[in-house]
């Protein structure tokens, strides 16, 4: 049985679809969650898609991570669920306390949509395994508030712990200090990436198919992980 | 969670001496009333009341002279827009036509789309952000309303002269609200046009499309049929904002001591209008409403006359009911507000908890705020009585509203100059003529500011929310996959041209028609429909309203030859500052299908397969045409002479081969020629991938300024393409049985890094890209 991996759905939520049919072309069953139902129904990882969350008033993701479902989330974080927050997802992330450092409003004042070039910084087991270390990759970005901030001291510390997940290449598109596309939590299940590796899944709509090798990497570790691990809320519901 | 917390209303018991009510109307038949202030005229005052049998209330004179404004009547421009049906061709694919919300064409079994486009020139001036994001929004309803999903937009926009000042604030306003808007929706921007030109300067042209797709049993209307069901009202709540958005009565004084009047540009919330969006699809699949109508340009007063005429019912409405955003508001306030992101929904009484459930599941206010009524007897139609606070301030007929506004046949005249205009034929300049001066001629165009890259624009938009974006410019059109499991989707491309127009109004409509037809064409797909929006000057100037008829019957003309029809489109008049019109400007666009998106084909050049390149061919043939070109504009600001020949047979002819050469494979990039010709086209097709191209002028295109002739002129029904190596005898065999001219220009160069034109000049690549793409940044800054 294939991996059954969530994708929330919050008020404002748009890249919600494309999040599900990029957990599908890896070869995983994507579930739906709801913003307001606290229960995770038994999926194996979930990922917290890009948009506008309740609006993103006040700030990206600051009402979401109030949200019942990021409750759960919380929890099953702890006990070593695989996360992914895109864009919006990661703010929350980062809102949430989850991830460190926070997003804030591009350098430059204007949202922007772009193919950015990445480096991958960190092959880890959950979310990269399927990458080549330092690999270059193409992946689409769009976003106003995607500027990566943390103190220096947290900067040290996750390129230290090998957080930093990837950088911008060739021109940082917002401004992000040390050119931060992406960073994971200090256990490495949980990952915030600022560019949208479900908009490269498809030769024929994206710029490239390197993002879909995030989605395949977790249902890598997913196959791989003692049954007796797999599922963060004990089981099918 | 509660996403519009309740506020506790402030109940003001009475105004100025209360409601002016049916009653009281009927009573005070001499009060004076300040119709003309309103914009009505004398007779049309006269025509109210003997509608009504008496003088209207406060309420309904309002009512009336929105809905007898031009923008929502049409009355100057009925009397042409008659010709989109009267000439269109039969066609069993179209579900709904004009006069509905939006056009619908069934694209398969099972599947429909629904396009249109809508201006939100004027208070895209005013306040450039809301008022582009707020014509999103707008479009976007209408597009909901036909019970589609709406899956991308394209924004035709046009500024004045790009280094004046006032465009400085008017495009990154513009720029940032359709972002703004558009990207909050999760819909896909995947195209439009960005122009200058000084008649634009206090006049900008802020035009949105909308496309929608849906399952056919799935289309609504919006008929407020069955007496006895609910009037529901949901989204945003009713504020004072936007009132008078799309008539006179923000000029107007219905008390000329209030503080309370509010700017007539409407306040866009995306949120509101996603969650909105996300309520009507869940109640249109579990089948909740009999009808459904957006509240647009004169807010309620529209859709409760609208639907209830469409359906010959009445209806009974009170305004108590509706949420207020401010309590102290009046009837006539409540009635013309243009808040935005509200639907109006007909629902039976069994549903109504259903619907109301679905809507607080979105976060979505939804209150039922009337009923449908009856027929009168006699078959004569239903009344739409309104209440507030339990006094009677409306009792009309809805048709005489929504139907019977006043149709004018206005005079009409060719403009006084037009002779010598197009006797100053831009054919006669002084035009290089040597390699050198050629060499610079291409750098210096195609940084102009229309024909330079646009990234600094479309890089504020989303192009690949939804996952199904094919093409996005700056592809000649853009192309969304509709069907994933069988690869069915849908080009759309946008064009006008204001300068062609000027010089000839009826040829103008023609060449904006055809120059989409060809960009839908060049991808591949089959044109089928076609939407239009047609921005004008004054319709109270002879002069205006000529070129308005004139651009009505070349369209509708065209739509004819090329045999597809008018699917609905808009009227945006009054584009003018003081005496001075904006050029004529009609915006078309076209519709076409692909039935495997798979096989579309881009602009660029792309990697050739054989070492030697692909082999490029221009098609159609080029004649001196420099008359209102983008060369006789930036070269000698000039503007002048005839535009040049449509020839709509040519361009079916045309069309017709590159579906078929798509369909076999033979082409690895098309590319149309329209403004800038040729050089700009390759340009671009160079540009886009960074493949260089070898090309050689044809013999009869050597000598003296013939060279740039062949580059720069804009002779209509012309694309390159790019085909590969082998297959070059097989694609000329199929033009030559479709009648379509070719020429071979030379072949595609993945290593040398430069673009060469034989004899004539080499320019790298990299120059070109540095020349393309400064120009914008420069203007508005990185």
């Amino acid at each position: 049985m294939s991996a059954r991996v969530g994708v929330v759905t919050f008020p404002g939520s748009l890249d919600d679809g494309d999040a599900s049919r990029a957990v599908r072309i890896a070869g995983g069953d994507a579930v739906g969650l709801w913003h307001a139902d606290a229960d995770l129904h038994g999926v194996d990882a979930v990922i917290l898609p890009g948009g506008f969350s309740y609006g993103d008033y006040l700030r990206g993701g600051a009402i979401a991570r109030f949200a019942p479902v990021m409750q759960a989330i919380a929890d099953a974080v702890r006990d070593g669920l695989p996360v992914l927050g895109i864009c919006n997802g990661f703010q929350i992330l980062c809102e949430a306390h989850i991830l460190p450092g926070a997003l804030i409003r591009n350098q430059h004042m204007h949202f922007r949509a772009r193919d950015q070039r990445l480096r991958i910084e960190a092959v880890q087991p959950v979310w990269t395994n399927a990458f080549n270390d330092s690999q270059e990759v193409v992946i689409p970005i769009k976003h106003g508030e995607g500027r990566y901030v943390a103190d220096e001291r947290t900067l040290d510390e996750l390129e230290a712990n090998g957080q930093v997940i990837a950088r911008y290449v060739g021109g940082n598109p917002n401004g992000a200090q040390r050119d931060i596309a992406a960073v994971s939590n200090a256990a490495g299940n949980v990952v915030g990436i600022m560019p949208h590796p479900e908009h490269a899944v498809d030769a024929l709509t994206g710029p490239s198919t390197d993002g879909l090798s995030f989605f395949t990497s977790m249902l890598k570790f997913l196959a791989g992980r003692p049954a007796s691990e797999a599922s963060a809320a004990g089981g099918p519901a | 969670m509660t996403i519009q917390p309740e506020v506790t209303d402030v109940v003001v018991d009475e105004f100025d001496g209360g409601p002016d009510t049916v009653q009281r109307a009927a009573a005070t038949p001499e009060e004076l009333q300040p119709y003309a202030e309103l914009g009505l005229r004398d007779d049309e005052y006269e025509r109210i009341r003997e509608v009504l049998g008496r003088r209207p209330t406060q309420s309904e004179l309002a009512m009336y002279s929105i809905m007898w404004s031009e923008h929502c009547s049409y009355k100057s421009s009925k009397v042409h827009l008659r010709q989109f049906g009267e000439k269109a061709p039969p066609s069993d694919k179209l579900l709904a036509g004009i006069g509905e919300n939006a056009g619908v064409i069934q694209i398969s079994d099972g599947v429909a789309v629904t396009f249109k486009v809508e201006s939100h020139n004027h208070p895209s001036y005013v306040e450039p952000y809301q008022g582009a994001a707020t014509g999103v929004g707008g479009i976007v309803r209408d597009i909901l309303a036909m019970g589609a999903r709406p899956v991308a937009v394209m924004d035709p926009l046009r500024f004045g002269a790009a280094d004046h000042e006032d465009t400085a604030r008017v495009l990154p306003g513009v720029v940032g609200g359709i972002g703004g808007y558009g990207n909050s929706l999760g819909l896909p921007n995947i195209g439009g046009e960005v122009v200058f030109d000084p008649c634009y300067q206090g006049n900008p042209l802020v035009n949105a499309l909308c496309l929608g797709v849906l399952p056919v049993d799935r289309l609504q209307n919006k008929a407020a049929a069955g007496p006895g069901n609910i009037v529901v009202l949901m989204g945003a709540k009713t504020g004072r904002d936007g009132i008078g958005g799309v008539s006179v009565l923000a000029s107007a004084t219905f008390d000329s001591g209030s503080e309370q009047r509010r700017p007539s540009v409407q306040v866009g919330d995306p949120f509101m209008e996603k969650l909105l969006i996300e309520a009507c699809l869940e109640l249109y699949d579990d089948r909740r409403v009999v009808g459904i109508q957006d509240l647009g340009g004169a807010g309620l007063t529209c859709a409760l006359t609208e639907t209830a005429a469409a359906a010959g019912t009445g209806m009974k409405v009170e305004l108590d009911q509706v949420p207020l955003r401010e309590p102290s508001m009046e009837p006539q306030e409540i009635l013309a507000s243009e808040s935005q992101e509200r639907m109006l929904l007909i629902v039976e009484p069994e549903q109504l908890e259903a619907v109301l459930k679905t809507a607080a599941r979105w976060g979505v206010l939804a209150t039922a705020i009337g009923e449908v009524t009856p027929p009168g007897p006699d078959g004569l139609p239903g009344r739409l009585t309104i209440t507030w606070r339990g006094h009677t301030v409306v009792d009309v007929p809805p048709g005489s509203l929504a139907d019977d506004g006043p149709v004018y046949a206005r005079p009409m005249r060719e403009p006084s100059d037009l002779i010598l205009l197009q006797a100053d034929r831009a054919e006669t300049l002084p035009r290089p003529s040597t390699p050198d001066a050629l060499r610079e001629t291409v750098l210096r165009m195609i940084a102009s500011p229309n024909l330079c890259d646009k990234t600094w624009v479309t890089e504020q938009y989303d192009r690949y929310v939804l996952g199904n974006t094919v093409l996005a410019q700056p592809e000649d059109a853009g192309v969304i996959r509709i069907d994933e499991r069988t690869g069915l989707g849908v080009a759309l491309s946008v064009d006008g041209n204001g300068r062609y127009a000027r010089l000839d109004p009826y040829a103008g409509a023609k060449l904006a028609l055809a120059e989409a037809y060809r960009n839908v064409a060049v991808t591949g797909a089959k044109p089928l429909a076609v939407t239009n929006c047609l921005n004008f000057g004054s319709p109270e100037d002879p002069a205006v309203m000529w070129q308005f008829a004139e651009a009505v019957r070349g369209l509708a003309d065209g739509c004819a030859e090329l045999g597809i029809p008018v699917t609905g489109g808009n009227v945006s008049f009054y584009n003018q500052t003081g005496a001075a019109a904006i050029h004529p400007t009609p915006v078309v666009g076209v519709l076409g299908v692909l039935d495997d998106v798979a096989q579309r084909v881009p602009m660029g050049f792309p990697k050739p397969a054989n070492p030697e390149g692909d082999i490029i061919f221009l098609l159609g043939e080029t004649q001196l045409e420099l008359s209102g070109s983008e060369w006789a504009w930036v070269s000698h600001e000039h503007l002048g002479g005839v535009p040049p020949k449509v020839d709509l047979a040519r361009e079916k002819a045309l069309a017709g081969l590159l579906a078929e050469a798509a369909r076999v494979g033979h082409l690895t990039a098309a590319h149309d020629l329209s403004d800038g010709g040729l050089a700009q086209v390759l340009v671009e097709a160079c540009l886009r991938r960074g493949i260089g191209a070898r090309i050689a002028l044809p013999e009869e295109f050597t000598a003296g300024s013939m060279p740039f002739v062949f580059l720069f002129s804009e002779s209509a029904g012309r694309a390159m393409v790019s085909v590969p190596h082998g297959q070059e005898k097989a694609f000329t065999a199929l033009c030559t049985e479709q009648g379509v001219p070719w020429t071979a220009l030379g072949v595609t160069d993945e290593n040398g890094g430069q673009l060469d034109v034989r004899d004539q000049f080499t320019i790298g690549l990299d120059e070109l890209r540095e020349a393309h793409t400064a120009t914008l940044p420069r203007l508005f800054g990185a």
